[in-house]
């Protein structure tokens, strides 16, 4: 097992004319930029105009400084801006933990069934948000009876409350519905990363009397912290452009009162329109671009200080 | 002997908590199964009873055979799906390859810039991806899908990947180049039999949101012949009425294929690992 | 920019075969969000066309309705919509027609036959443009359970008071919940809440118009008292009412646990198929009695034609078809609750949709106050109301607060026009 502080300083042998990095590049690059990069540049781009008049104007940063001085809109997103960050508190909580510990039981050798748990712990990740949209709103129902009626076997149904439609419950219900859909995430990034994890270094760990949780802990969890540090970010990237599950379950306007509004479903509400409300493409690319820059800044620390520092083996 | 008990003991310990979480992640899958078989008043009336019967019927999976094309729009979504797979994993771990591999002049630019994929949504850029499809004669056919969803999975895939690649060993490569391997060779000789489990991590990854996408066919291929089944099932949700009964039976019906490539994908984790033993 | 994205798309697609659009001399595709009438046009609408227009083929494309808006503009600004589209009431066709999407329609056969109020939800402000024609309107009132009525000996009630005396006799006889409404999607509270009975309260057309004069504010109190009454309705509704979305109420309701729906008229057709019991309708009770009544009845439904589409004249055909008494008999017949808003009077089977719009005869019509004009702008007024009307019921904001913030956001954008 060798060791390398940092991949770009540990880089292989150096040749002239390396033509097949070009070949390696190209057909991502390709592909990546003409569908992608260049339609969501043709977007972005739009946060610095606006119409006047039927006619679109350069307008600079005006954009920018209405959605963070005027009040309706700058209290919808620093609204939103505050939801989402509850929002992806509860999943790194939650679901990473969950997933993280689902992956280290599964990974425990000669388990019996752990094709059977994996394959159903991952179902729910599978479905459509149209399903989850209907049948957690079903369970939740204080209507039809499967919560309460389930919490009444355990002697608890004095705890039970429209959770979804009470302004201070629904984005922790909300949150916990899409850990429960993406747990199975996690958990397949980290089994993959344990699986990783050559034989003869848990037998070494196992000679030294290094064994259960302790080995856990002092061999494992070390050897796949990069790809905590990778779920971490995908976290936190998926959950600030979170949109469709708020979207089946709470509806466009992510209610009540705006309680699970978060970013992505106020940028599309803004960018798209909703029922009577126009599309407003110009403030729908500025609210997306300081998504963009918001995440972009997230993303860069990640890469730039996390990851240049955490320790990488080699196998 | 007390290690032992202590081992049985542990293993105990850990069905039961695998057990329980299988339960919680069923439960709701089970329900949506259990309901796609009733008749619209017994889902309301006893959503958690079992069909007997009285309320035992098939009338949303007949409505769905009924209504449209399904197996041909299932092949449609098949058939994006894992062309977009397979475009994305080359491509990708190409891609990754170049990136972790080679020290190069903007590497970790290059690196930025193709992740900037995954921070904003893609949906974004619609009218200008379509203005495009238009251009090159591509609205309604398959391709336009593939190609979109090919660069949509793109930045997650190299982001995965690179960082997989970095843990495969140097010395391994650079005995390779010793034996005169090119770096072709190299990479998809040495490493991606190596980063398999990765591989097929990035697949389900991938494979989630292109197969649940319901904007893009929308947009770009609503045409019969090109509907995907997403698509397909939404023509149920109506504006006052929906049809649960077709909805949920359409819907649990398109969690089989792709739980398949899952069970498929998720078996390539355990023979990455004995194929990486071998080196 | 637009160019080298082409360059670069075609670059990378030159394998893929070129998607050929069969070109048949008349084929029309019909954008709509109504996939609830996948099967009338198919099967009743269409064909009728279709035998008395040989050489035109006409194909129905409904989708998801939540995404209809933002998917047709996305298509028409690329040029792939269908010939004809289906409009939304007020500004969103508007907009559309503004930006030359759609074609004015003033010359097409058959317009005539529609008044100007109806054509008002597809009309310029200057009242000299039509761009889509009227297909059908709306009405709202109170739809209830006659088998319940019955068993109560309940009379259907005139007055506000009689109706809260209603509800109470139902929750104090306990058998039935006495109305099914949730708050859980919003729009339930304003649309079947505060547009069904407010008219009633700020006097139709009278108050819409002085509001979007500017000599009313929402903060009057013609404007705040519908709210007062909303507040009332709390302890009439089901348990964790919070958390009931709209089907749960439809299906409280066809299922014969509730009494009293709040409703619009398009409940009709869907809840004919699905309840076992009798139906019966009541427009929203008046404060006193003697007092005139006022409905809202809304014009929600309209088509139009795609400026860029393919086969204009064909489309035309269809759409002076559509404008025709015999389309609009067809169409109220088979959508009961879908009121026609053609001039010439059409004879409906459907009893319940009968008795809907046998109320125009005694109440005055309105349409809903955010739709026009005061819908305009940001924060939109619709969506506000959903919004403040969902937390009256809840209790977690007073009448008076609720037009205040509508109030407010309105005086944020709009000025009248003097």
């Amino acid at each position: 097992m060798t060791e390398a502080d940092n991949p770009f300083e540990a880089a292989p042998i150096k040749r002239p004319a390396r033509w097949h990095i070009l070949v390696f590049l190209a057909p991502a690059f390709l592909v990546y930029t003409a569908i992608m990069i260049l339609p969501l540049i043709e977007t972005l781009r739009l946060s610095l105009y606006n119409l006047a008049d039927g006619q679109t104007v350069f307008v600079g940063l005006a954009n920018f400084i209405t959605l963070f001085s005027d009040p309706r809109l700058s209290a919808s997103f620093w609204n939103a801006l505050s939801n989402n960050l509850i929002f992806f508190v509860i999943h790194m909580l939650v679901q990473n933990p969950v997933g993280i510990a689902l992956a280290a039981m599964l990974s425990v050798s000669k388990l019996r069934f752990a094709t059977f748990y994996r394959t159903a712990i991952f179902v729910p990740t599978l479905l459509s948000f149209v399903i989850v949209g209907f049948i957690w709103k079903l369970i939740l129902s204080p209507i039809w009876g499967i919560a309460p009626g389930m919490m009444d076997w355990v002697g608890l149904k004095w705890a039970f409350a429209p959770w979804l439609g009470r302004a201070d419950s629904a984005l922790i219900t909300v949150s916990l519905i899409s850990v429960w859909q993406y747990v199975g995430i996690p958990m397949m990034l980290i089994y993959a990363a344990l699986l990783n994890i050559p034989d003869e270094v848990l037998e070494a760990a196992e000679c030294d009397g290094i064994t259960g949780w302790s080995q856990f802990w002092k061999i494992k969890l070390p050897l796949i912290l990069p790809s905590i540090g990778i779920i971490s970010i995908l976290t936190f990237v998926g959950n600030f452009n979170a949109f469709d599950l708020i979207y089946t379950v709470q509806g466009a306007l992510a209610g009540p009162d705006g309680s699970t509004d978060i970013l992505g479903t106020l940028l599309y509400r803004t960018f798209f329109g909703f029922q009577n409300q126009m599309g407003d493409r110009s403030m729908g690319a500025t609210i997306a671009t300081v998504m963009f820059l918001i995440i972009l800044a997230g993303v860069s620390l990640y890469l730039f200080v996390i990851q240049r520092r955490m320790r990488r083996y080699q196998f | 002997m007390a290690t032992a008990r202590t081992s049985y003991l542990r293993t105990g310990l850990i069905h039961l908590a695998l057990i329980s979480y299988t339960l919680i992640a069923l439960f709701p899958v089970f329900l949506t199964l259990v309901n796609s078989f009733k008749t619209r008043n017994a889902i309301f009336r006893e959503p958690m009873a079992i069909p007997t019967p009285s309320t035992f019927s098939l009338v949303g999976y007949e409505t769905v055979l009924k209504q449209g094309d399904f197996i041909g729009y299932f092949q449609n979504s098949l058939i994006v799906t894992v062309v977009s797979i397979a475009l994305v994993l080359l491509f990708g771990a190409m891609a990754a390859f170049a990136l972790s591999e080679y020290r190069f002049r903007g590497n970790l630019l290059m690196g930025l810039y193709l992740a900037l994929g995954i921070m904003i949504p893609i949906r974004l850029g619609t009218v200008a991806i379509l203005q495009g499809m238009v251009a090159a004669g591509l609205v309604n056919t398959l391709t336009a899908l593939v190609l979109v969803y090919t660069a949509q999975g793109l930045p997650l895939a190299i982001f995965i990947l690179s960082e997989f690649m970095r843990t495969v060993s140097d010395d391994l490569k650079n005995a390779g180049r010793i034996d005169g391997l090119s770096e072709y060779a190299i990479f998809f000789r040495l490493v991606l039999p190596l980063v398999r489990p990765a591989m097929a991590t990035v697949a389900v990854f991938t494979m989630i949101p292109i197969w649940n996408d319901l904007w893009f066919p929308l947009i770009l291929v609503p045409g019969e012949a090109t509907k995907t089944v997403t698509l397909g099932a939404q023509m149920f949700i109506g504006q006052f009425v929906t049809n649960w009964n077709a909805v949920l039976s359409a819907l649990s019906l398109a969690i089989l294929p792709v739980l398949v490539l899952y069970v498929i994908f998720s078996r390539q984790l355990i023979r990455g690992i004995t194929s990486g033993a071998v080196k | 920019m637009t160019r080298l994205l082409k360059g670069m798309l075609f670059a990378t697609t030159m394998f893929a075969p070129a998607g050929a659009v069969l070109a048949q001399d008349a084929s029309l595709t019909i954008e709509s969000w109504r996939n609830d009438d996948l099967s009338i046009w198919q099967e009743k609408l269409i064909p009728a066309f279709e035998a008395k227009n040989p050489g035109i083929k006409v194909t129905f494309a409904p989708m998801a309705p939540t995404e209809y808006n933002s998917a047709v503009n996305a298509k028409l600004e690329a040029g792939t919509a269908g010939d004809l589209i289906t409009c939304r009431p007020f500004d969103l066709s508007l907009a559309m027609f503004q930006k030359g999407q759609l074609s004015p329609l003033n010359d097409l056969d058959g317009i005539g036959n529609f008044s100007d109020t109806a054509k008002s939800a597809w009309t310029t402000d200057d009242g000299k443009t039509t761009f889509c024609v009227p297909m059908a309107s709306v009405i709202h009132g109170f739809i209830y359970n006659k088998k319940a009525f019955e068993e109560l000996k309940a009379e259907v009630p005139k007055t506000e008071d009689e109706f809260f005396a209603l509800l109470d006799k139902i929750k104090a006889d306990g058998n039935y919940i006495p109305m099914a409404m949730g708050t859980k999607d919003q729009w339930e509270a304003a649309t079947m809440g505060y547009y069904n009975i407010g008219p009633n309260d700020w006097k139709g057309e009278e108050g819409r118009k002085a509001l979007i004069a500017g000599t009313q504010k929402l903060t009057d109190a013609d404007w705040v008292e519908p709210y007062k009454t909303l507040a009332k309705w709390k302890p009439y509704l089901g348990d964790g009412f919070e958390a009931q979305t709209y089907p749960d109420s439809q299906n409280l309701f066809t299922l014969g646990r509730a009494a009293i729906y709040p409703a619009g008229s398009w409940e009709i057709a869907p809840f004919k198929a699905q309840a076992d019991f009798e139906m019966g309708a009541f427009p929203p009770p008046v404060k006193k009695a003697g007092d005139t009544c006022y409905i809202s009845d809304h014009n929600d439904i309209g088509i139009g034609l795609n400026a860029k589409g393919k086969n204009p004249e064909a489309a035309k055909k269809f759409l002076a078809w559509v404008a025709s008494p015999e389309f609009a008999t067809l169409y109220a017949n088979s959508l009961p609750g879908f009121f026609s808003l053609n001039s010439t009077a059409v004879k409906m089977e459907d009893p319940l949709a009968q008795e809907f719009v046998s109320w125009r005869q005694n109440c005055k019509p309105t349409i809903r106050p955010s739709a026009a004009i005061v819908g305009r702008g940001q924060p939109n007024l619709d969506l506000e109301m959903w919004r403040v009307s969902a937390n009256v019921i809840n209790g977690t904001q007073t009448p008076e607060q609720a037009a205040e913030e509508t109030q407010k956001g309105l005086d944020s954008w709009y000025k009248p026009v003097k």
